[in-house]
């Protein structure tokens, strides 16, 4: 009884070890790409800024003080030490508002992501296993959608149902299913004729065990990658709205709320403009270069998205 | 051949129809369309009065069999705000729309093929590394925060160029850059990926092995056929220029379709969003039309179904 329980735990700990060893080769792979490296960071610090906000932003990122109006970001004449990158047209600090503004950009990006894999996803599966008429529909939804300039859409589709945080999401989540149901439809017309999927079903393995035990999993690495672009696309495209002023609406701190207000101010206080610009760049930089690694170690195939 | 072209175009036909329908939509997804056509101080009765003038009463389907007919026949209705039927008013925007993506993707492409052929060239020179940052750096920029910082530099400072309206080309310039900026970036890689594929074929080494100059080599075998996915690019960046040009328009004063859209958007004037979205949709869906069938004579390999 007790041998059996040592090569239990011995089995388990081995399992552990080489689960553990495989996780530090990614690592060590991930320590040779210095891009990737730099994405890592930049992702974590933007997701840190937006959970810790509070703890992070030196003032309140609504607070108006009307005395303090655009000041200029230090080195600048006229700055003032309290607010590193300077302060709004409201005399709003701008530190502050950029860490808050983290929070909506996540927000949405995350949730229209998740939700767009999902539907992506299962939509791709069921296209490429069943095929037909089920096929052709989706397929052709996809060209139909794929038509349109999406900012368009998105911009009609809010103006008609207003911008709150729920259709915001629900509208991005809609355009962005397109490209999983696409990669995803591939990846198993080209599955479904290997020889262990014959062999599941000709052990009476049912077309749903079929789908999620033996397709699902074979999926996840190009949907994790695509997962990872399309975060960036989705917070470009959040940044899109608000800056149309169709984003959440304002006091609320946006990165791109923030650029459409700099845009009024550009003649005198270029700052207000720059820096939510430069912070949607980067984090956008950080995350495609996260992306590209993690395409290399897991699809190299996907080179063309 | 010629049923492969009628295949594609009655595939296109399909896509039309299928915009037709999600164009109609948009304006149905509040669920009463004249509460959103109606100003806000109309009467109940005045409402209903024009709930039963244009036709809102009839069943679904019967509204769109008339919607339908109308985009056949090119109405749209007539514009809200301007009284001119709302084709008209997209039209006569349509050439700025035009001028400004046709002089994105020339920059764009005159920029990136150079590009793209010296990173692979040289790989992992110093060329390489700046050509390839670069274009990273271009994907990563959002085109709204672009756009305003070519303002400020070269409008406010500099002021080399105007920051608003058309004009000469004098007016084209900072639009077209900040336009084609992600296109640039995008198809820099790809050329850069399709010419290190063609570098590795068997067929090179023939070329080099026949005592080819280098120069011969890469201009006459290497370029022709790495070209031949860049060429499927330009027909798939359309609808990125055409949904760019929404914000780029916006941002510039450009008085094309897409600030013609938004405005129609903001002013509540559905028939001219109706005909403009669906016109630029169309235009996407024909030249990828084009696209496909040039394809098929650029690379016969490509398979005919």
């Amino acid at each position: 009884m007790r041998i059996v329980e040592t090569t239990a735990k011995t089995a388990d700990f081995a399992e552990w070890e080489q689960r553990a060893t495989r996780w530090r080769k990614v690592l060590g792979k991930l320590k040779e790409n210095k891009g990737a490296v730099f994405g890592l960071i930049m992702v974590l610090f933007v997701v840190a800024s937006g959970i810790f906000a509070p703890l992070l932003a030196p003032h309140d990122p609504i607070y108006q003080d009307v005395e303090k109006r655009l000041h200029p970001p230090i080195g600048q004449t006229g700055a003032d030490p309290r607010h590193i990158l300077g302060t709004d047209h409201l005399g709003r600090d701008i530190v502050s508002r950029l860490i808050y503004g983290a929070r909506i950009s996540l927000v949405v990006s995350i949730s229209a992501v998740a939700f767009s894999a999902v539907l992506g996803t299962i939509i791709g599966l069921l296209s490429g296993f069943y095929g037909g008429k089920v096929d052709s529909i989706f397929m052709r939804l996809a060209d139909v959608q794929l038509a349109f300039p999406f900012i368009l859409l998105a911009i009609a589709i809010i103006a008609v149902l207003g911008s709150n945080l729920q259709n915001i999401i629900i509208v991005l989540a809609i355009t962005g299913w397109v490209i999983y149901a696409r990669v995803v439809r591939a990846e198993v017309l080209s599955l479904k004729e290997k020889e262990y999927i014959t062999a599941v079903r000709a052990l009476g393995g049912s077309n749903g065990r079929i789908i999620f035990k033996h397709l699902f999993p074979n999926v996840i690495p190009p949907c994790i990658v695509i997962v990872t672009l399309e975060m960036a696309r989705m917070i470009i495209m959040e940044a899109a709205l608000s800056f149309l002023g169709l984003g959440i609406q304002p006091p609320t701190p946006t990165w791109g709320g923030m650029l459409a207000d700099g845009r009024v101010y550009l003649v005198t206080s270029w700052w207000l403009a720059t820096f939510p610009g430069l912070v949607i760049m980067l984090v956008v930089l950080g995350i495609n270069l996260l992306g590209n690694w993690l395409r290399d170690i897991l699809d190299p195939r996907l080179t063309q998205l | 051949m010629k049923s492969y072209i009628l295949k594609r175009l009655f595939h296109s036909i399909f896509v039309l129809v299928g915009i037709s329908l999600v164009v109609f939509i948009i304006l149905h997804l509040t669920g009463d369309p004249a509460a959103l056509l109606m100003p806000m101080d109309a009467t109940p009765e005045q409402v209903a009065q024009f709930r039963k003038e244009m036709g809102f009463t009839d069943p679904i389907i019967v509204q769109y069999w008339r919607f339908f007919k109308g985009t056949l026949m090119g109405d749209f209705g007539q514009s809200f705000r301007h009284s001119q039927p709302a084709l008209d008013l997209v039209m006569e925007r349509m050439p700025a729309t035009i001028q400004l993506t046709a002089a994105a993707m020339f920059i764009a492409l005159l920029v990136a093929i150079p590009v793209g052929i010296i990173s692979a060239i040289r790989r992992n020179s110093i060329l390489d590394h700046i050509g390839m940052t670069g274009a990273l750096l271009g994907q990563s920029t959002p085109v709204f925060w672009l756009g305003i910082m070519l303002i400020l530099i070269f409008s406010v400072n500099l002021q080399w160029f105007p920051s608003s309206g058309r004009g000469g080309i004098q007016n084209l310039v900072l639009p077209a850059i900040t336009l084609g900026m992600f296109t640039m970036a995008r198809t820099a890689r790809m050329m850069r990926s399709s010419m290190l594929e063609v570098l590795g074929q068997e067929y090179m080494k023939t070329a080099k092995a026949k005592g080819l100059t280098p120069r011969a080599v890469i201009l006459k075998h290497a370029l022709k056929n790495a070209s031949i996915p860049v060429v499927t690019i330009v027909g798939m960046e359309l609808g990125t220029l055409l949904g760019g040009a929404v914000i780029t328009e916006t941002i510039f004063a450009w008085p094309g379709v897409g600030r013609l859209a938004v405005q129609a958007i903001y002013n509540r004037d559905y028939p001219v969003v109706q005909a403009a979205v669906f016109i630029l949709a169309a235009i996407f869906v024909l030249v990828n039309l084009i696209v496909d069938i040039l394809y098929t004579y650029l690379d016969p390999r490509v398979k005919l179904k």
